[in-house]
C-alpha cells in the first residue's frame, strides 16, 4: 500500500521548487498534437501545473489555437508559460517551460526531440508513420527527459538508447502473409490427406 | 483483432487513427495474451502501446483491472525482446500510481539494473525508483551507489536523475550518496556532469558553505555541459543576492565571463543573470546588454524572442541602459513572430525619447490594422504607460487612440481604449474636453452596454465641472431614447449630476426627467422619478447624499455586508440595520498601469475575490477568545519587529476592531535545530491599554510560520487616546531537536527574545474611502463640527514630501488626485477622506504652503466631535 502512494507524493514536492531557484526541473509539459488540435501524445512533469486532464486539454488546445496558423514562428507565450514548437507536416511539437526558463534550454529538449522522431521514422514525420511507430516515439520522450529533468540532448545518444527499429513490414502486411501461409500449409495438409484416402480405397 | 482494425484501418485512408477507436476493456482482454506460451513479442508490443496511448489520454483505469494488466504484463519479463523489456518500463512507470503492489517486479527490475545489458540498465534504474520508498530504497542503496558511478554515461545519469527524484521522499538516504555525485561531477560525460551537479546541490542547498565551495570548485575546474553552467550561473547568481556580496565578487566575475562562452545558451543565461540582479550598475549591465543586441537579429526566433523579453525587463528598470539596442528593435517591430514584436514595440515605447514619440506612433498605425485584437490591446497599455510618461505628449495620443476607437474591434480592445483615455483625462486636466468630446462620439455608436455605462458615469462625474457642460447633455439624452434599460438607466443617473451641479441647467434636466419618468423599464422610472424629487427638493446636502457620494455601494465590503445582514436576520431586534457596523472595503490602490504583462496574454483580469481583510476576518472569527468583538474595522499592513536574517523573524499585523484591537504576530523560526513551543508575544503598554487575552501558537516547528495573538482593550474612559507604544518580548518553550529529523527531545527550557516595539497611530483608526466629488461631501458632512488649525512643518523641504507625509499619518484616502502636486506650484490643496472606528465620517482639508519650511492649515470635519478632536491632536 505505501508503495503506491509514495511516489505519488515525492512526485507532487519535487515539482514545488520555485522557478527562480536553480533546479534540473526545466521541462513543464510535452505533447505532440495532430492537425486537428487532438492529443496524441503528451506528458506533463509538474503536478501543480494542470492536475487535471480537462485542464491539460484545455490548455493544449489554447496553445494551438495561438499556434497552428502561424508556420514560421516557434515560439510564443501562453497562460504564463514560456512555448517552443515546431511543426511538421500534419504534426506540432511542443515544449512548455516557465515564463523565466532559458528559452534555448527548452529549444534544446525539443530540436533533440524533433531530430531523433526524424531518426526512427526514417524523415517521415507525420501523423501515420508516428502512430504506428507511436512505442518507438514514447521510448524517444522517456529518453530525453525524465520527470522534468533534461536526461540527454543529443539526439544521436537518444537513438542509440533507444535502438528502435522503425517497422519495415507493418505488422498488417506480415500477419496477411502468416496467413496465406496458413492456409497453404492447411490445403496442402487436407490435399494430403484426400490423396492417402484415395490412395486406401484404391488399394482395397 | 489487430488484423480487424488495421484492415479497417486501411479503408479509411491513411489520414485514420489506428488508435482512435480503442476500448479500454477490448485492450485489456487482449492482454491476456501476455499468458500465452511462447510469448509473441510484436503482438504483445503493440498492446502494450494502446494500454499507454489510453493512459496517456485520460482513459481511467480502475485499480483492480490495472492490477490485472500488471501482473500479466510482468510475464512479459521472460522475453529478451528490446523494445519490449523497454515498453515494460514504461509501462510500469505508468502504472505505478494506479496498480496494486506494484514492487512485485522489483526483483526483475533490480535484475536488469544489474545486469550485463546496458540498454537496460539505466531504464531500469529509473522504473525501479518510481516504485521505490524509503524502507525499500535502503535494500538497493548499495546498487544506486554503484550505478551513480558506472562508466557507462546513461546508467550514471539514470541514477543520479532518479536520486534527484527522491530527494524530497527519503533525503536522508540519498544525502549519504553525495561522495558517489561528487566522483560523477568529474566524468567527462556531459549530461552526468549536469545531473551530478544538479543533484549535489539539491543536496547542499541549505548548506551556504558548502553551496560557495563547491561553486569555486566547478567554476574554476570548468565544465564541459552548457547545461551544467547555466546552472552554476543559476546557482552563484542566488548565492550573490543571498549573501549580498558587492559585483567586485569572483562570482560575478564568473558570471560575467560566461557571456564569452562559446554556447548561446550560457551567453544568454548570463546575460539574464545579470540583467535581474538587484542594483546593477549601468556600466556592469553594458556587457550584458550588448550580447542580447547582438541576439535580436539572430535567426532564430527562440534567440530573438529572449532576448527582446530579457530587455523589455532591463528597460523597466534601467531604459537608458537599452536606448543602444533601439534600432534593431525597432527592426523587430516587423517580425513575423508576434510575440517578438509585441515585446519589441512595448520595450521601444519604454525606452524611447519623448521626440521619437510621434516617429513610433506613426510605424505603429502603419501595422496596427494587420495585429489580432489581443496584441492591439498590448500596444494600448504600451500607449497608456507612454502618456503617464510624457503627458506633454497627450494629444498626439489622444488622437491616435480616437482614430483606433473608430477601427473594428473587439470588447477588450475598445475597453483598452477607453480606459486609457479615461486615465489621460485624469492624469492631465487640459485634455479633458478633447477626451470626453471623443468619448461622446464614440457612445453614439457603442455595442458594449459595460462601456457605455462606463463613459455616461465618467461624463456625470466630470461633464458638469467643464466649462460648458449644457453640450453633453445631447449626447447623454439620445442614450435615454435610443439604447438598452442598462445603458438608459447609467443615461438618467448621468443627467441628475448634471442637474445637481448646475443651477442653470436645472430646470432643462427636470424636464428631460420627466420624460424618463415615463420609460417602459422599471429601473429607469425608478431612478428618474427618485432623481426627480431630490433635485426638486434643491437642498446641496441631499445632492450630495444621494446623487454624488452613495455610500452604500461606494465603500463598503460585499461579503462582510452579505455577513452583517445575515446576522442581523439571526438575532431578532427593534433596532434597524445600522450601516455603519459594515465593515468597509479598502480602497483598491490605484497603482494599475505601471506594469503590463510582457507579451499578449489571453490573462483575465484578477477576479475580485475576498479582499485581504475579508480572508483575516475569516481566520479571526475561528477564534473562539475573539468571538463577540464585532466586525473587523480594519487591518494593516504587517510591520517588522525584528531584523532579517535573526533567528527568529516576528512581523506583526494591526486589527482593529470597534472596541478593541487584535494583534497578530507572525513568527517563524530559523534554526533547524530547534522547536518552540507555548510561543506568545507579550505586551507591555505605554497607556491605558489594556491586555485581555494572549493566544499563544502551540508548536512552531522550522521553518514553517505560524501565529500567535494578542487582544487588547481600547480605553474607554479616554477616547482621545488613540496611539500607544508596546514594548514586546518573545516568550516561548524551547526543545533542541535533530535537524534531519525535527525529532525534539523531551526537555525543553523557557527562553524570551526582546522584540522592537510596536506603535499603535491615529491611522490605525480610521479606514480609508474614496469620496468621488469631495466638495459634495464636504458639503453633506457640514460644519457642525469643524475645527481649523495651522502648524508649521519645518523639516519638510518639498509639497510632495509634506504630502506623502500627512496621507501615511492620518491613513486617509486622497480625493480628486489631489495627492500629485503639479509641478513648479507653491502652494496646494490636499483633500483626505476616511472613515473613523466606530463609523463615523472624517474629512479633512490641508491647505499647504511653501516658504521656507511648509505650513499647513488643516481643517477636519466630521459626524462626531471626538473624532475631530483625536485628528488635531494627533497632527499636533
Amino acid at each position: 500500500m505505501t508503495a503506491q502512494t509514495c511516489p505519488r507524493q515525492h512526485q507532487r514536492t519535487t515539482m514545488e521548487i520555485a522557478s527562480l531557484e536553480p533546479s534540473l526541473y526545466t521541462v513543464k509539459a510535452v505533447f505532440i498534437l495532430d492537425n486537428d488540435g487532438n492529443r496524441l501524445l503528451s506528458k506533463y512533469y509538474d503536478k501543480e501545473l494542470y492536475p487535471s486532464m480537462k485542464e491539460q486539454k484545455n490548455f493544449e488546445k489554447n496553445v494551438f489555437n495561438k499556434t497552428h496558423k502561424a508556420d514560421t514562428d516557434e515560439i510564443a507565450f501562453v497562460e504564463g508559460m514560456t512555448i517552443v514548437y515546431k511543426c511538421s507536416i500534419d504534426l506540432f511539437f511542443y515544449v512548455v517551460g516557465s515564463s523565466q526558463e532559458n528559452e534555448l534550454m527548452l529549444m534544446a529538449v525539443l530540436n533533440c526531440l524533433f531530430e531523433s522522431l526524424g531518426q526512427i521514422l526514417r524523415k517521415n514525420v507525420e501523423r501515420r508513420c508516428l502512430l504506428d511507430n507511436l512505442d518507438g516515439v514514447f521510448l524517444v520522450v522517456d529518453e530525453i527527459i525524465d520527470g522534468g529533468v533534461i536526461l540527454e540532448s543529443d539526439p544521436q545518444q537518444v537513438i542509440q538508447k533507444v535502438n528502435y527499429r522503425a517497422d519495415e513490414n507493418p505488422l498488417s502486411e506480415q500477419s496477411v502473409a502468416q496467413h496465406i501461409t496458413d492456409k497453404l500449409a492447411m490445403t496442402s495438409n487436407i490435399m494430403q490427406s484426400a490423396k492417402e484416402q484415395i490412395k486406401w480405397s484404391i488399394l482395397k | 483483432m489487430i488484423k480487424k482494425f488495421d484492415k479497417k484501418d486501411e479503408e479509411s485512408g491513411s489520414g485514420s487513427n489506428p488508435f482512435q477507436h480503442l476500448e479500454k476493456s477490448a485492450v485489456l482482454q487482449e492482454a491476456r495474451i501476455f499468458n500465452e506460451t511462447p510469448i509473441n513479442p510484436r503482438r504483445c508490443l503493440h498492446i502494450l502501446t494502446k494500454i499507454i496511448y489510453l493512459l496517456n489520454q485520460g482513459e481511467h483505469f480502475g485499480t483492480m483491472e490495472a492490477t490485472e494488466a500488471f501482473f500479466a504484463m510482468t510475464r512479459l519479463f521472460q522475453s529478451n525482446d528490446q523494445t519490449l523489456r523497454r515498453m515494460c518500463y514504461l509501462t510500469i512507470k505508468e502504472m505505478a500510481n494506479i496498480s496494486e503492489d506494484v514492487i512485485i517486479v522489483t526483483s526483475s527490475l533490480t535484475k536488469d539494473m544489474t545486469g550485463k545489458e546496458d540498454v537496460y540498465r539505466g531504464p531500469a534504474i529509473r522504473a525501479l525508483c518510481r516504485i521505490t520508498d524509503t524502507t525499500m530504497l535502503q535494500a538497493i542503496e548499495r546498487y544506486m551507489k554503484q550505478a551513480i558511478v558506472d562508466k557507462v554515461p546513461s546508467v550514471s545519469s539514470s541514477a543520479l536523475v532518479s536520486s534527484l527524484h527522491m530527494v524530497k521522499m527519503s533525503y536522508d538516504v540519498v544525502k549519504r550518496w553525495v561522495n558517489e555525485a561528487q566522483e560523477a561531477a568529474s566524468s567527462d560525460n556531459i549530461m552526468v556532469q549536469y545531473h551530478a551537479l544538479g543533484l549535489l546541490y539539491h543536496l547542499r542547498k541549505n548548506d551556504r558553505l558548502a553551496v560557495s565551495k563547491m561553486l569555486n570548485k566547478f567554476t574554476k575546474s570548468g565544465l564541459k555541459s552548457p547545461f551544467a553552467y547555466c546552472m552554476l550561473i543559476r546557482i552563484a547568481s542566488k548565492l550573490l543576492e543571498e549573501t549580498e556580496a558587492g559585483h567586485d565578487s569572483p562570482l560575478f566575475d564568473f558570471i560575467e565571463s560566461c557571456l564569452r562562452n562559446k554556447h548561446e545558451m550560457v551567453v544568454y543565461e548570463a546575460a539574464s543573470a545579470i540583467v535581474h540582479m538587484p542594483n546593477c550598475t549601468a556600466r556592469e549591465l553594458a556587457p550584458a546588454v550588448s550580447v542580447l543586441q547582438l541576439f535580436c537579429s539572430s535567426p532564430k526566433a527562440a534567440l530573438r524572442y529572449a532576448a527582446v523579453r530579457t530587455l523589455n525587463k532591463v528597460a523597466m528598470k534601467h531604459p537608458s541602459a537599452v536606448t543602444a539596442c533601439n534600432l534593431d528593435l525597432e527592426n523587430l517591430i516587423t517580425d513575423s513572430n508576434r510575440s517578438i514584436a509585441t515585446l519589441a514595440i512595448t520595450t521601444l515605447l519604454k525606452t524611447g525619447s519623448e521626440s521619437s514619440v510621434d516617429r513610433l506612433m506613426k510605424q505603429i498605425s502603419s501595422f496596427v490594422s494587420e495585429i489580432s485584437d489581443e496584441f492591439k490591446v498590448v500596444v494600448v497599455q504600451a500607449i497608456s504607460a507612454l502618456c503617464q510618461k510624457y503627458p506633454r505628449k497627450h494629444s498626439v495620443m489622444m488622437n491616435f487612440l480616437s482614430n483606433m476607437l473608430r477601427d473594428d474591434g473587439g470588447f477588450e480592445y475598445k475597453r483598452a481604449i477607453v480606459d486609457c483615455i479615461i486615465s489621460i483625462i485624469e492624469e492631465n486636466p487640459e485634455s479633458k474636453e478633447t477626451g470626453l468630446a471623443h468619448l461622446c462620439e464614440f457612445i453614439e455608436d457603442c455595442e458594449h452596454t459595460v462601456l457605455a455605462t462606463k463613459i455616461l458615469h465618467l461624463l456625470g462625474k466630470e461633464g458638469p465641472r467643464t466649462p460648458s457642460p449644457s453640450k453633453y447633455i445631447r449626447f447623454i439624452f439620445n442614450r435615454v431614447v435610443l439604447e438598452s434599460e442598462a445603458v438608459r438607466a447609467a443615461a438618467v443617473s448621468a443627467l441628475a449630476k448634471f442637474g445637481a451641479q448646475n443651477d442653470d441647467l436645472l430646470p432643462s434636466v427636470l424636464v428631460l426627467m420627466q420624460r424618463c419618468m415615463m420609460d417602459s423599464d422599471d429601473e429607469v422610472r425608478d431612478r428618474a422619478t427618485f432623481y426627480m424629487n431630490v433635485l426638486q427638493q434643491k437642498q446641496k446636502a441631499l445632492n450630495a447624499a444621494y446623487i454624488f457620494n452613495v455610500r452604500l455601494c461606494l465603500s463598503v465590503s460585499v461579503p462582510g455586508l452579505e455577513k452583517s445582514l445575515h446576522q442581523y436576520t439571526l438575532e431578532p431586534t427593534e433596532k434597524p440595520f445600522d450601516m455603519k457596523s459594515v465593515p468597509l472595503a479598502n480602497t483598491p490602490i490605484t497603482e494599475q498601469k505601471t506594469e503590463f504583462a510582457p507579451v499578449a496574454t489571453s490573462k483575465l483580469p484578477e477576479k475580485p475575490g475576498p479582499t485581504r481583510q475579508d480572508i483575516y476576518q475569516e481566520q479571526l472569527a475561528a477564534i473562539p477568545e475573539f468571538q463577540g468583538l464585532g466586525s473587523l474595522f480594519k487591518t494593516s499592513e504587517a510591520v517588522q519587529l525584528t531584523e532579517a536574517e535573526t533567528e527568529y523573524v516576528v512581523r506583526c499585523v494591526k486589527h482593529t476592531f470597534a472596541r478593541h484591537m487584535v494583534f497578530q504576530f507572525d513568527c517563524t523560526n530559523t534554526l533547524n535545530d530547534q522547536l518552540l513551543q507555548k510561543v506568545m508575544v507579550q505586551m507591555e503598554p505605554s497607556e491605558a491599554y489594556e491586555v485581555l487575552h494572549y493566544v499563544p501558537a502551540a508548536n512552531l516547528p522550522y521553518s514553517q510560520p505560524g501565529s500567535c495573538y494578542s487582544l487588547v482593550r481600547l480605553p474607554e474612559d479616554d477616547p482621545t487616546a488613540v496611539s500607544c507604544t508596546f514594548s514586546c518580548t518573545l516568550k516561548y518553550l524551547v526543545k533542541d531537536c535533530d535537524p534531519n529529523t525535527g525529532e525534539p527531545d523531551d526537555d525543553g527550557y523557557d527562553d524570551e527574545y526582546v522584540l522592537e516595539d510596536l506603535e499603535v497611530t491615529v491611522a490605525d483608526h480610521i479606514q480609508k474611502v474614496l469620496k468621488p466629488n469631495f466638495a459634495a461631501a464636504w458639503d453633506e458632512v457640514g460644519d457642525d463640527f469643524e475645527k481649523e488649525e495651522t502648524f508649521a512643518l519645518a523639516s519638510v523641504r518639498t509639497l510632495d514630501e509634506a504630502v506623502g507625509n500627512i496621507i501615511s499619518f492620518l491613513g486617509m484616502q486622497p480625493c480628486e488626485r489631489s495627492d500629485k502636486v503639479p509641478e513648479n506650484k507653491n502652494s496646494h490643496i490636499l483633500f483626505l477622506a476616511g472613515v473613523f472606528r466606530g463609523g463615523h465620517d472624517v474629512l479633512v482639508r490641508s491647505r499647504l504652503a511653501l516658504a521656507d519650511g511648509v505650513t499647513m492649515q488643516v481643517t477636519v470635519r466630521s459626524s462626531d466631535e471626538t473624532v475631530v478632536d483625536i485628528i488635531l491632536a494627533s497632527v499636533g
